[in-house]
């Protein structure tokens, strides 16, 4: 293949350029020379090109570039240097903008266009995109871009960069509810999600043991469900912030309300969902899933559902579906009953499939897409054709490449996060592993390839909370970045350890507290604050 | 008389002490079995409480000397520890809530302190330290007591433990009475600041961690291939170019600081400067000290472990660790000896003949023998003891530097296991032959996994090799080891505690404390008081002002197992 000769030979150059090995995620496509331009922070500044569709007013721009300015040159104020004549013709004073398309006060969605050219050379420094969001990814590599040399000076080398993301959902999940995470750890988290090309914020809110989502329309479901309803919630408020940080950084909050399984902590604030469970011909005091044999269920689930409908904005729901026990409904005579007069006899997949066909009936209702765990294909409920499968078991009931060639073969689009469970860890860089996960490494024909709408990595809190989220997930989670966003053909572990390894110290040098791949140091440690 | 540097004849001592220790644990044992509201981590070695609650108030608790005891205000180090101590009980309620009003009930008004003995003030903790207390709680004036002060720190960390907030936020302990001392007396954790720079900020903060768990070692292993952060005043080179940067290095300031700091919570430093592998970064400021490696008759350019054959190492040697013998007040020095690579000793001309002349033919074990017998015979000249890896004892040949039959009256150093494989035959093995021993193999904490590793920690028994009642008192205790390949400041405290606490248990409490649900249950509030202490206080200087500072998040929540709090 003719492009792949080229693009190789680019990947040298850039190897060999120095600098621009500072990358991460690999752009599609780059060209960078020794040519080097001095960048005054004083003077620098981002302007809106006078042709961009985005103008000065326009909320997502506006604070990226303070961010950015913050993040490469500190509030620190400069001094005023010594003009230094000849040096001025290789000066950059300002990164121009040009946005073709307006509009900086929607959501970013799963169709969003993230594409952008970057252009430093003699003539002009111009970052290009169709988008607000291609801006955003465009500012993210650019900020990559700029060093500094030991005497502080602060350099960009000419550099052409044309970047468009290889899968358009490049995910992190994070899990509120085995362990609570304060709000600033989940701000913090979208910042360097940022910086990693991540895209979609896959919060997983609730769960058996806690509910910390303050629901309006049910409060006692945090009242009596959360660890502490005075400290471990998310308001209102919480979630409106973390949907405006996600939307500024070009993140989508993808919401999920697991069920029918995984929903203990619902018990307690609203009686009668949960299923009884059965010893013998006696309640046994304990509950299992969601009861799908009532039409109460149904209908708290509806006006659950509408008020999650309207608080998160993504088109996408996240319904869960995942591990659903059936000991304790098999116990139940309600149950039972009502598998005899639904004619299921002994299947309870069929009674699984029953509840989740009227859920996603409800919350296609309200206008909604929907993702799901891979259980709900696996166990055959019918959904409608336009439901994202989450593959997220390894081994069973096949191998997660088979199961990723039989979601897409049944013709559902399918996310991939079997391999990149972050919250599993052994000893020494098993970064490289997630690494070279190919997430199109089954077979299958190109429309099946097509609809690998991307992954996720997956931090669940089983042994996580806010003292070891941020060392756990990055630089690990960078691996999953780069994969999502990449060409196909950056696999180069020897380069990716090169630039990971720099990348690591670029987010210490931002203060996130990113643990170490190898042996090593960086200018600038984390210290505690 | 003050001794430093315990000479090894003065190892039967030691020994006499150990076993006072056991007679002790054996007496209380009984009163062992925990009881259900007991939220101390490590467990005492005896503890009665009773329903009967006391009251304390912020504005009217008070430290004090006891009149008869030994120690007064001029003892900094208690002073020191009472401001602290009032500190971590109230300090972050205080501001939060203000004092609660006293309800019904009797006032605890003082803990006052007593000790019995030379207080030893102003001396280094050592290996030999008395860390024996007794707390009595009672109303209004608790009284706690110990022949050291090193024994009223430990009893100040449970006394700190015992304090709760009841329903109302009230101030409250139960009635108790303890009695405690450690079931060994080295409890180390290993640090490695040579695979990853440590700022001293994340020492200190270690080492209040390890103050929570009575710990009372910090193993610096300070310097090893990748760096050399090591500020040596008599060989400034070594760290100048064999520091990772100007900045990543302990000047000698940095290192008084960690001495200091960690006397004051009578932690001892046993600083470990390991030969004669693990030496690369060495040899960047020190030529001729590494063994050039050969490719066939020509210098390839590498280099390898420390040359045993030149004096000029050895007269290096010498002067070095003079230095280190006065920078580091502890009478241990560890000297490593582990994984040393026989390719490039055998590969260079020069040690071929060398081997001939001595009769070594092929066998480096001895060129190794030979050379760690060199260092200990100079740490012995200056005074000090020496720690070892186990490879110190294993590679030594059996007509070498040590004998089975004298070997207690022999000069010998503390053998450390640290190899998991089959490590309770090696303990059989190294006390057989009469040497003392720590005990790491199991204790592996940068070696990760998914869930709860700390019930494996928790499970070893550092006694349950075979051997006789003689052979189980050489052991004289053990250290977790987070070693840097993978953890810096960054993740160092997570990956520490609370699994590093599990082995501080291990190592204070009787054997029979071994119940995993119990441990369970008290390691989890364990962990939350770890989270308040650290979130609440973090130390600006070591040798007066601790400034409280709050940081910005502080989640009393915590992750070894999914929980509510």
């Amino acid at each position: 293949m003719a492009g792949s000769t080229l693009w190789f030979s680019l990947l040298l150059a850039a190897a060999f350029a120095g600098r621009a090995t500072a990358l991460w995620p690999w752009p599609q496509y780059i060209q960078t020379s020794e040519r080097r331009y001095t960048i005054f922070p004083y003077s620098f500044q981002f302007q809106y090109h006078v042709s961009s569709a985005a103008q000065v007013g326009c909320s997502v721009l506006d604070e990226a570039f303070q961010r950015y300015r913050e993040l490469l040159f500190g509030s620190v104020s400069f001094h005023f240097p010594q003009p230094m004549g000849k040096w001025h013709t290789s000066e950059k004073n300002s990164l121009a903008i040009l946005v073709v398309t307006p509009g900086c006060d929607q959501f970013p969605s799963l169709e969003s266009v993230e594409n952008y050219t970057l252009t430093v050379n003699d003539e002009q420094c111009l970052l290009l995109s169709e988008t607000v969001w291609g801006a955003l990814r465009g500012l993210e590599t650019f900020s990559q871009l700029v060093w500094r040399s030991p005497e502080g000076t602060f350099y960009i080398n000419k550099t052409e960069i044309e970047d468009f993301p290889r899968f358009p959902h490049r995910g992190l999940l994070l899990d509120t509810s085995r362990h609570y995470l304060p709000l600033a750890s989940i701000l913090d988290t979208l910042d360097v999600m940022a910086y990693n090309k991540f895209n979609v914020f896959h919060w997983h809110l609730v769960d058996d043991s806690s509910f910390p989502y303050e629901s309006f329309t049910f409060p006692d479901l945090t009242k009596k469900g959360s660890y502490n309803p005075a400290t471990h919630i998310y308001t209102a408020q919480d979630v409106k912030e973390v949907i405006e940080y996600a939307r500024l950084r070009g993140i989508r909050v993808l919401a999920e309300f697991d069920t029918p399984g995984h929903t203990l902590s619902w018990g307690p604030g609203v009686p009668g969902l949960l299923t009884p469970c059965y010893s013998g011909s006696h309640p046994s005091g304990t509950f299992g899933p969601v009861n799908p044999a009532l039409n109460n269920t149904y209908e708290f689930m509806s006006t659950f559902f509408l008020e999650i409908s309207s608080v998160f904005p993504d088109f996408y729901l996240h319904l869960g579906g995942d591990e659903v026990d059936f000991t304790c409904w098999k116990s139940n005579p309600d149950i039972q009953a009502f598998m005899k007069k639904k004619g299921f006899g002994e299947d309870f997949k069929k009674l699984e499939s029953f509840y989740i066909q009227k859920l996603l009936d409800i919350v296609s209702a309200y206008g909604k897409g929907y993702v799901v765990w891979q259980e709900v294909f696996d166990n055959k409920v019918k959904v409608q054709p336009d439901t994202v499968i989450q593959v997220w078991r390894e081994e069973m009931p096949v191998r997660y490449m088979k199961e990723m060639e039989l979601v897409t073969r049944a013709g559902f689009r399918a996310l991939l996060s079997a391999p990149w469970y972050l919250n599993h860890i052994t000893y020494g860089p098993d970064w490289k592993k997630i690494y070279m996960v190919e997430p199109l490494a089954f077979e299958g024909s190109p429309e099946q390839n097509a609809l690998v709408i991307g992954g996720e990595a997956c931090m669940w809190g089983e042994y996580v909370d806010s003292t070891n989220l941020v060392p756990r997930l990055w630089p690990r989670a960078g691996a999953v970045a780069e994969r999502l966003w990449s060409n196909k053909m950056v696999t180069n572990l020897d380069f990716a350890y090169k630039r990971l390894a720099h990348f690591r110290c670029e987010l210490l040098r931002r203060g996130v507290q990113a643990q170490p791949l190898s042996v090593g140091y960086c200018d600038m440690e984390f210290e505690q604050t | 008389m003050e001794h430093r540097g315990l000479g090894w004849p003065r190892l039967p001592r030691l020994l006499e002490l150990l076993a006072a220790l056991a007679v002790q644990a054996l007496r209380a044992s009984a009163i062992a079995a925990a009881s259900p509201d007991l939220r101390l981590w490590p467990m005492p070695l005896s503890v009665q409480t009773t329903p009967r609650v006391l009251h304390l108030s912020p504005d009217n608790f008070v430290f004090s000397h006891s009149p008869t005891s030994k120690a007064g205000p001029s003892c900094s180090l208690l002073q020191e520890a009472f401001r602290r101590y009032y500190d971590y009980i109230f300090g972050f309620y205080k501001w939060h809530h203000g004092s609660a009003d006293l309800r019904v009930g009797v006032e605890l008004k003082q803990l006052q302190v007593s000790v019995v003995l030379d207080p030893e003030c102003d001396t280094f903790p050592k290996i030999s330290s008395d860390e024996s207390y007794t707390l009595l709680v009672r109303g209004p004036v608790a009284s706690l007591t110990a022949n050291r002060v090193w024994g009223v720190l430990r009893g100040l960390e449970t006394f700190s433990q015992l304090i709760y907030q009841d329903f109302y936020g009230t101030f409250t302990v139960n009635e108790s009475n303890i009695v405690d001392s450690p079931r060994f007396p080295h409890r180390g954790i290993l640090i490695d600041t040579s695979r990853h720079f440590l700022s001293v900020k994340s020492i200190f903060k270690t080492l209040d961690a390890m103050a929570f768990n009575k710990f009372n070692v910090l193993h610096w292993h300070i310097v090893d291939d990748p760096s050399f952060p090591y500020q040596s005043v008599t060989f400034p080179g070594l760290s100048k170019k064999g520091s990772y940067s100007s900045s990543h290095v302990y000047t000698p300031n940095d290192v008084r600081m960690v001495i200091e700091y960690a006397r004051l919570r009578g932690i001892r430093i046993v600083p470990e400067f390991d030969s004669p592998g693990h030496t690369q970064s060495w040899g960047e400021g020190q030529k001729d000290l590494l063994t050039p490696c050969y490719n066939g008759k020509e210098p390839s350019g590498a280099f390898g472990p420390i040359n045993p054959i030149w004096n000029t190492t050895y007269s290096f040697l010498s002067k070095f660790f003079k230095e280190i013998s006065t920078v580091f007040p502890d009478e241990f020095i560890h000297l490593g000896g582990d994984e040393v690579d026989f390719d490039c000793w055998a590969s260079n001309p020069e040690i071929q003949d060398f081997m001939r002349d001595k009769g070594f033919g092929r066998d480096f074990k001895k060129l190794e023998s030979f050379y760690m017998q060199a260092v200990l015979d100079m740490i012995s000249a200056i005074n000090k003891n020496s720690i070892v890896w186990q490879e110190v004892f294993d590679d030594a040949s059996k007509r070498g530097w040590w004998h089975p039959q004298s070997s207690k009256l022999m000069p010998g150093p503390v053998i450390q296991v640290w190899k998991v494989e089959d490590y309770t035959q090696e303990q059989s093995k190294v006390t057989e032959a009469g040497f003392p021993v720590i005990l790491s193999a199991p204790w592996y904490l940068d070696w990760i996994s998914y869930g709860q590793d700390w019930k494996h920690y928790y499970a070893v028994d550092p006694l349950s090799f075979e051997g006789s009642q003689e052979q189980k008192k050489l052991v004289i205790g053990g250290e977790a080891c987070l070693w840097g390949e993978y953890v810096d400041a960054t993740n160092l405290s997570p990956r520490l505690w609370p699994r590093a606490s599990a082995v501080g248990e291990r190592l204070w409490s009787h054997k029979d404390v071994r119940g995993l649900e119990d441990a369970y249950r008290r390691l989890t509030i364990h962990r939350c008081r770890m989270l308040r202490h650290s979130c609440l206080l973090f130390p600006l200087s070591v040798d007066g002002i601790t400034t409280l500072q709050f940081t910005k998040t502080c989640i009393f929540d915590f992750p070894f197992s999914t929980s509510k709090l």
